[in-house]
């Protein structure tokens, strides 16, 4: 039995340790030196002094690290509930159509979210070219001046939100359309015979049905929302990327374009621990409420 | 329910249908506007009338777009990283997912603690420390220097190990009475039963790896090294801006993944539903 136990666990070893290797290299390792960074006042390549708190103590008092964190809170505010409400609707929409119609109908919602964010960029700036673009047609037609939505602080973030919805609403809406397809009919029938309207039957039935999924849907936007870069950053080119700035992206000018790898790292824990904290959190909610202790 | 009430009803339903119509039509409306823009003559793009369809069909600017940016070296590169970190991942979540579930060894429980808290870690935040360590070991403007960041995806490894829990015990029982060793456990009792949920995450993660934008831009100055989509948004073209040629460019770097969506969908819908922790 010893003996099988060693042998046991060396086959063990081998099927673990490509993973683990790489889970110490990739993930385990650039997180604590990314903390250990946090405190030195280390260039973006190289060692430097240790300096305490001094990075944090900076971040504290600085206008751009508020203005970037108010950015990224901004940008969660118009694209989570929103983009979770939308996707909510739309699958609502599509659980009624059946057979080719639903097929052609759920890739017509879904292709957006399969799409690199340069594309989509691509995509909606042309779109909204102040010149040429489909949408200032739109806005003539409807007596609107035009504007140059993204050189437009106001404008900005809320038409970044708003492509943001276009492209990953697929996602959520295939979560919602899964937790429909889950509700069993009977219960519907049952309402059809009671002389329930459609509405009421949404109410009382789809709606509580489909909460935990909704529940799953806010928590996996906020937090995916919490990171954005990509489409900020893109769009803001030729704009006013200072104004713009969310948190990402002052990670990354800190670090790659000032060369302040310290202080850079000192951001990226504050958003290590925003993020870490609100996942926590909802972990937290979702047991107290008596979610699924099945995992 | 009375006549009356099933008719109103029947046209409240018939109404919502055709919205959904006209909504999913709307939605897509950008993805046509793109192509048929690229499909025009630069004089017919920038004609201050709307045209829904081009007086003339051209494809210059594809073929401007493949001539005059390096879009097919870029093509190349990004084959090559999300096929290798597709077969990596996949690799070795596959093996580690499996033991973790299926075997007995210490340590067991702390690695998928791990694993399990690494989900809620913002890779997005370990940047600073990615350029750092690629640049230690030479790999900055490198292939493998933007595979190596992509490699941990933590969603993989859980979708695995929750698929291979589900496993009723009797099979590898059976197995064990037949005195197999532990590969062929492996090779003969398990590999045969999760292809299909292999095929549908090596799908996703190819996917999820062609579109990623934030470390391959990071990692790469060089133009000859970069990746379609940061290509087609980091290196302006000879001629200054052309609208038509940039969206050639921006339907050439969504094809592979439109194409690849369309003839999976049903293997991606599962792969993104089980990514969320719901059974597909």
């Amino acid at each position: 039995m010893i003996r099988n136990l060693a042998k046991e666990n060396l086959i063990a070893l081998v099927f673990v340790a490509p993973f683990v290797a790489l889970f110490g290299l990739l993930f385990i390792y650039p997180t604590i030196a990314m903390f250990i960074t946090s405190f030195t006042d280390a260039p973006l390549i190289g060692a430097g002094k240790w300096v305490g708190i001094a990075n944090y103590v900076r971040l504290a008092s600085d206008a751009k690290f508020g203005l970037a964190l108010w950015n990224t809170g901004y940008f969660v505010l118009l694209s989570v509930i929103p983009g979770t409400f939308v996707a909510l609707l739309v699958a609502v929409g599509v659980s009624r159509l059946s057979g080719w119609t639903q097929a052609i109908v759920l890739a017509l919602f879904f292709l957006p979210y399969i799409l690199p964010v340069s594309v989509v960029y691509r995509l909606w700036d042309w779109v909204l070219n102040f010149q040429f673009g489909l949408a200032m047609h739109v806005l003539d037609a409807l007596w609107i001046p035009r504007v140059p939505v993204f050189k437009t602080i106001t404008w900005f973030m809320p038409a970044v939100a708003v492509v943001t919805i276009w492209w990953t609403a697929g996602f959520s809406f295939l979560l919602f359309l899964a937790g429909l397809r889950a509700i069993p009919p009977e219960i519907y029938e049952a309402a059809a015979l009671d002389n329930s309207n459609g509405w009421t039957t949404f109410r009382k039935i789809t709606w509580p049905l489909l909460w935990p999924v909704t529940a799953l849907v806010l928590t996996i936007q906020l937090i995916l929302q919490l990171k954005i870069f990509d489409q900020v950053y893109l769009f803001s080119v030729g704009g006013r990327p200072n104004d713009t700035m969310v948190m990402v992206q002052y990670i990354y000018v800190k670090a790659l374009v000032n060369n302040q790898g310290g202080q850079a790292a000192a951001i990226a824990v504050s958003l290590f621990v925003i993020v870490i904290a609100i996942s926590v959190f909802q972990f937290l909610l979702l047991r107290l409420a008596g979610g699924d202790d099945s995992k | 329910m009375t006549y009356a009430n099933l008719q109103r009803w029947n046209l409240a339903g018939g109404l919502v249908t055709v919205l959904t119509v006209l909504v999913a039509v709307i939605w897509a409306f950008p993805l046509y506007w793109g192509v048929i823009t690229s499909l025009k003559p630069e004089d017919e793009v920038v004609r201050p009338v709307l045209e829904f369809w081009p007086e003339h069909f051209t494809f210059e600017n594809y073929i401007s777009a493949i001539t005059r940016t390096q879009i097919g070296r870029w093509y190349i590169n990004s084959l090559i990283v999300a096929g290798s970190v597709t077969l990596i991942t996949v690799f070795t979540c596959l093996l580690c997912g499996y033991a973790i579930s299926q075997l007995k060894f210490p340590g067991r429980r702390i690695l998928w603690g791990l694993i399990l808290a690494s989900f809620m870690v913002p890779t997005q935040t370990l940047i600073i420390n990615y350029f750092e360590l690629m640049a230690s070991f030479g790999l900055l403007n490198t292939l493998p220097g933007i595979i190596l960041p992509q490699l941990i995806n933590p969603v993989i490894i859980i979708v695995y190990k929750q698929f291979f829990d589900s496993v009723p015990k009797d099979f590898r029982e059976a197995a064990v009475m037949d005195n197999a060793s532990e590969w062929r456990i492996f090779y003969k009792v398990f590999m045969p039963m999760n292809w299909g949920v292999t095929a549908a995450l090596s799908i996703v993660c190819f996917i999820w790896t062609w579109n990623a934008f934030l470390w391959p831009f990071l990692a790469v100055s060089h133009a000859e090294m970069m990746t379609v989509p940061v290509g087609i948004t980091q290196v302006n073209d000879s001629f200054g801006i052309s609208y038509a040629h940039r969206l050639a460019a921006a339907v050439l770097a969504g094809l592979p993944v439109a194409v690849t969506y369309l003839i999976f969908q049903r293997r991606v819908t599962q792969a993104i539903t089980l990514s969320a922790g719901i059974k597909g």
